[in-house]
Parts: structure tokens; sequence; C-alpha cells
């Protein structure tokens, strides 16, 4: 036992750092007490009344509509935006816009809801649109934040991608767009897809800028929870985070899974080919 | 060590030939980069048909000028024609040129077989024609069975197959490499430039090549055009630019050389004679040269001109003789290279094929020998 040393106690201070909040959190969720603190028996009767509780539930379909849609436009126009940073080529203020463009990562979210609060308000004053607040203003603020991830993923893929792969296609006939979506678009996939998949957890997981562009009707999950706190938690929380982690570990688990077998196929598709000569 | 070009000489070179029209033409083409000037003034006429080698150092500009002619860079100034069209404002997709790229660029989500039916694919070709001539050049490249598989699933000298079929299944009437055998080891590189040969000849396609290696260049192609900083130092066949180089640079990045200074004191029609501090010795030379009696000129003269011998060489005037130490001896198996430092202080180098065994070999370390060379060994630089 070599190793038992300052090392893995750093590493079981870590993890329990990590997870000890979300493993109270599973336990309390099968809480037969209604008091989110005190341990009274083992129930599962919380799952049960979250599923009548339609407020919870339809915010939490909410959240995920929202999350869905944003992420999706923000994918659209991060792409576009990664594409012309990393494949313009050099023009005046190129670093003024590669720097602009990641501005929205570090603006504080408190500073971005108010700004886009007081951006829907005028535009509804001068051209009537959005018509009120709710779901369109949460999923434009959503994509807005979002974006600016999406096209620092992609311009980093971009950056990394053999120019001459382009390059090529265009020699062979293929003309500008054909070659985005023939050859970029299908090599830098797996960017999109995370890209996706971060704008989505972003969205999900954001209550400040949501809080300043909801209207009535629009309450996301984070809201709902969040407001909730102030009465006191109901197990039901504790079971829908459970069921949320839950999901996510396994799509987690499922993900790696392929992966490894991806790269272990890879492998193999190597060792043939130096064997093949 | 002296290459020998693979390729037969043909019967009437087209340069030489007025009648002829050249196929590509670049006129006084030049590019800069912001301050940087990659090509500067570069003219050349390329025939159809040649294998031509653009032969410099990285930053000489060849790529650069590769490129322009893909229709990936637009020429600062000057033009460019090929087969007497200007490409002025034509985009790389409508030029009748492939290319083959350095990194081989292959498309990695596609199979061999779809990469080398993409150019098709382009222009509309029907798929029982494709299916057709994709089938064709992979036999010719000798990569029929790999049809199904990834780019990954190759070895580096299977990628390079792959990529000269993709650029060669258009048919396209120009074809150009830039560094098409860089990646490959030593061996696959001599087996692959061979191929590349019989391939170019069994198409007819023109070929213009980008290499760093001299050896490549030298072995594979026509004509040369030897680039350093932008500009062509020379162009002209592997055995002009390596027997009668114009200009240092090209002496001394073609093969090794040995460098002597000296006087011009005789200048007649037949034969020049020059007085060498460098050499200790006058050095004769049987063809003319166009400068002043008098002036400063280098004498270049190949390691393998050299003969080495222990006596004194018989019937010698005392011109092209001179004495000094072997220094170096390097076995190379077919031939050694001996570094012989002259009286002049001077090191010079000369290499010998191995007539006899090792242990057998009459020079060795520390001897005093003579070396002497032909009036037609030296080539006289003014540049």
């Amino acid at each position: 036992m070599k190793r038992m040393g300052f090392l893995s106690w750093a590493l079981w201070f870590g993890y329990a750092f990590l997870y000890v909040p979300i493993a109270l959190l599973i336990l309390y969720s099968f809480n037969e007490s209604r008091l989110v603190t005190v341990w009274g028996g083992f129930s599962t009767k919380w799952y049960a009344e979250l599923l009548h509780n339609d407020q919870l539930l339809s915010a939490a379909w909410l959240s995920l509509e929202v999350a869905a849609m944003s992420a999706t436009v923000a994918v659209v126009l991060g792409t576009v935006a990664g594409l012309a940073l990393a494949r313009f080529g050099r023009f005046r203020g190129r670093t003024l816009f590669g720097g602009m463009i990641t501005a929205p990562l570090v603006m504080p979210d408190v500073i971005t809801g108010l700004s886009l609060l007081l951006l829907f308000v005028a535009l509804e004053q001068l051209i009537g649109w959005p018509d009120g607040r709710g779901v369109t203003t949460i999923t434009i603020a959503h994509t807005t934040f979002t974006m600016a991830y999406v096209a620092v993923i992609i311009q980093s893929r971009l950056v990394s991608l053999d120019e001459s792969l382009e390059e090529a296609a265009m020699d062979l006939g293929a003309r500008p767009a054909k070659v985005f979506f023939v050859i970029t678009l299908p090599i830098i996939a797996p960017a999109i897809v995370s890209g996706w998949l971060l704008a989505f957890t972003l969205s999900l997981d954001d209550v400040v800028v949501a809080s300043f562009v909801s209207g009535p009707g629009s309450t996301t999950l984070p809201m709902v929870i969040f407001s909730s706190v102030k009465f006191g938690i109901s197990p039901q929380i504790n079971a829908l985070a459970t069921l949320m982690v839950t999901v996510v570990s396994v799509g987690i688990f499922i993900a790696s899974l392929i992966i490894n077998r991806q790269e272990r196929q890879k492998q193999r598709d190597e060792q043939m080919a130096v064997q093949g000569g | 060590m002296a290459v020998q070009p693979i390729r037969k000489p043909t019967r009437l070179e087209p340069w030489q030939d007025p009648s002829q029209t050249p196929y590509v033409r670049i006129e006084k083409v030049t590019k800069a980069f912001g301050d940087f000037i990659a090509v500067d003034d570069v003219s050349l006429s390329i025939y159809r048909g040649e294998f031509f080698a653009l032969l410099g150092g990285s930053g000489s500009g060849k790529t650069t000028l590769l490129r322009m002619l893909a229709g990936f860079e637009t020429p600062t100034e000057g033009k460019i024609f090929i087969d007497g069209v200007d490409m002025a404002g034509i985009p790389p997709y409508e030029r009748p040129v492939n290319m083959m790229f350095q990194s081989y660029a292959l498309f990695p989500h596609m199979t061999v077989e779809q990469n080398v039916a993409f150019g098709l694919k382009q222009d509309g070709v029907a798929k029982s024609e494709i299916r057709e001539r994709v089938g064709a050049m992979l036999d010719l490249v000798q990569l029929g069975r790999f049809a199904k598989r990834k780019p990954h699933q190759l070895s580096g000298g299977q990628r390079q197959r792959v990529a000269l079929a993709r650029s060669l299944v258009k048919r396209p009437k120009l074809l150009l490499l830039d560094e098409p055998l860089g990646a490959l080891d030593k061996r696959l590189r001599e087996q692959t430039q061979f191929e590349l040969v019989n391939i170019q000849e069994k198409l007819g396609v023109t070929f213009i090549v980008v290499t760093h290696d001299q050896e490549e260049a030298m072995t594979m192609s026509s004509r040369i055009a030897v680039m350093n900083h932008g500009v062509i130092a020379q162009t002209g066949t592997p055995t002009e630019i390596y027997e009668y180089p114009q200009s240092r640079f090209v002496a001394e990045f073609i093969g090794s050389v040995n460098m002597f200074e000296g006087r011009v004191v005789e200048d007649q029609s037949d034969h020049v004679l020059i007085r060498s501090e460098d050499a200790g010795c006058d050095l004769y030379i049987n063809h003319a040269v166009a400068v002043p009696s008098g002036a400063t000129v280098g004498v270049a003269v190949r390691p393998e001109k050299i003969a080495l011998s222990k006596e004194p060489p018989a019937g010698s005037d005392g011109r092209n003789v001179t004495t000094g130490i072997v220094r170096e001896i390097a076995y190379l198996g077919d031939v050694s290279i001996y570094l012989v430092e002259l009286k002049t202080g001077k090191t010079v180098r000369v290499t010998a094929p191995n007539l006899v065994r090792r242990t057998e070999m009459p020079i060795t370390w520390d001897d005093e020998v003579y070396l002497t060379w032909r009036p037609f060994a030296g080539v006289v630089l003014t540049q």
C-alpha cells in the first residue's frame, strides 16, 4: 500500500466534495418524512406524488423545450460564427471580433438578463414584438449566451482541422457551399453535437437570465425549484432531481461505452493497416 | 553521390522545339503576403507531357507557386496561362488541374472508393461510369482490395496511392503534386518514384512536382527549376543542373561540391586558366567563359570528379593537381568519402568507388595524396 498517502487522501476528499451532496439528495428523496432534513424511514411516496404535481412537471417540460430550441438555434448561429472566425482569414479587427464572441462567457448573468429585458421591452414598444415575455423571450435569451460557447467550440475544432481537406474538395470540383455540407460539416459533427449538449445543459441550468426575461405562465424548472426553496423544499424536488441525475448518468455511461468501443475498433483498424503494409 | 535520371531521354525535348507552344505559361508572377514576397517575378514555360520539378528549400516559394496554379492563391502581379487560357479569376473548382496534397487530404469520413469517386460525382458523371473508372484507377495504383476501407485503416504508402488515384481519376491535363513522397520512408520512397514516373508516362499527364529533395527531383523529372527566396535560380534538365550549375547556390544545393576561389589569368576561346590560392595550383578549364582577365571567380568541382593517388600523376603540367593529407574517411559501402586537407588549409571532399575491399584500400588516414581532375571537371561560377 505504497500509495496510501497524501495523494489518495486528496482523491477521496475531492470525490467526497463532489458527490456527497448528490448522494445526500438521492438518499433524502426516499425519505418518508415531510421534513427534508429529518430521516423518517424509507418510502417512494414522493415519486408518486411528483407524477401528480402538474406545476413541477409542466415547468420541467417547459425547461426541456426551451433548452432544446435554444440549443438548436445556438448551434446554427455558433457554427456560422465559428466558421467566420476560423476561415475568414486575416482582416482588420479580427482580434477584436474574436474577443467579442467570447465576452458573453464572462459577462455576469445578471447583466445579460437585465440588458435583454430592456431590449425586449423596448422592442415591444417599438414594433410590438415580442408580445409580452414568455417562452420566446427565454429561448432568445438562452440562445444569446449559449451561442458564444458553441462558437468557441466550433472555432477551435475548425482551427485544428486540416484546411487542405476543404481545398482538396474544391480542387476536385466542389463549390464552396457543397464543400461545407459534404466535407466540413460531417467532419466537425462531433464538435457540433458536443456544442449542442453544452448549450442544452447551460439553458436547462439557468435561473438568473430566465428570471429577468420570463413572464407569467412561463416558469422554468430551475425557477420553480428556486422559488419553492423560500417555502421549504418539498421532498418531491429531491425525487425529481434524483430522476434527472439518473437520466444523465445513464446517458454518460452509454456514451462512454460507445466511445470506448469506437476507440478499440480504431486501434484494431490501425493495426490491420500496419500489418497489411 | 551522382544520381542518374531514370527516364529515357525522349527524341526531341519540347522546350528546345520552337514549334511547340507551352501548356503552362507563368508570366512575371509575383506573390506578396504583406511585406513578405513569397514568389518574385517568376516566368516559366512548361510543356505537355513534362514531369517538371520545382526544387527548393523551405520558404523558397515553390509551394506558393503551385498553389497559384491550383487557384488557392491569387498572384499579386503577373499572369498564369494553362492551355492558352488566362487563369485570372477562375476558381479552383473550375480549373482543368488537380492537385495531390502533401498531407494527402483524404476525406476521413469516406471510404477509399468514395474518396476516389468524389471528383467524378461533382461533375455529374453517370453512376455506372463512376464505378468503372474508380475501379480502373484503384487497380492502377494496386488498391483494388482496399476499396471499402476508410483512410485511417491504411498505411502511409497506401494513403499516398489513394491520394494519387483521387487526383488522377478526373483525367486532368495537369497534375500538381506537393511533396508527393515527403511522408514516406526511404525505401518506399524510392519504389514510389519509379511508380510515379511509370504512371505519368502511361497516362501522358503533365506533372508539376514540388519537392525539397534534390535526389527525388533528379531521378524523376524531365526538367527542374531550382528556387531560392522566391526567385528561380536555374531551369534545366537534371544533367544540366548538376553538371553546369549557373550559380554557387545551385552548385551547392544540388549534390555536394568543392568551391575554389581564383583569378582569371588566361582567357582564350577554347580554355581558361585560373590561378587559385585556395587550391594551391592553377585551374585549367577547357571551355571559354565570358569574364575579363583578372576577374575573381569561383570554380566548382564535384567530389566524384577528383581522383586520389599516392604517386604524382604521370604527364602532369602542374595544372589541376594539388596535394593534401587525408583527414577523414567515411566508408559508405559502394563509395568512400575522403576529406583531404590541402596545404592551403582548405578541406576538399572526394568520393571514390570502392574498387577493392576496405582492408586492401591503398589510401588511409594521414596519407599524403595527390588530387587531380580533368579539364572538363571544373565549372566557372561568376555569381
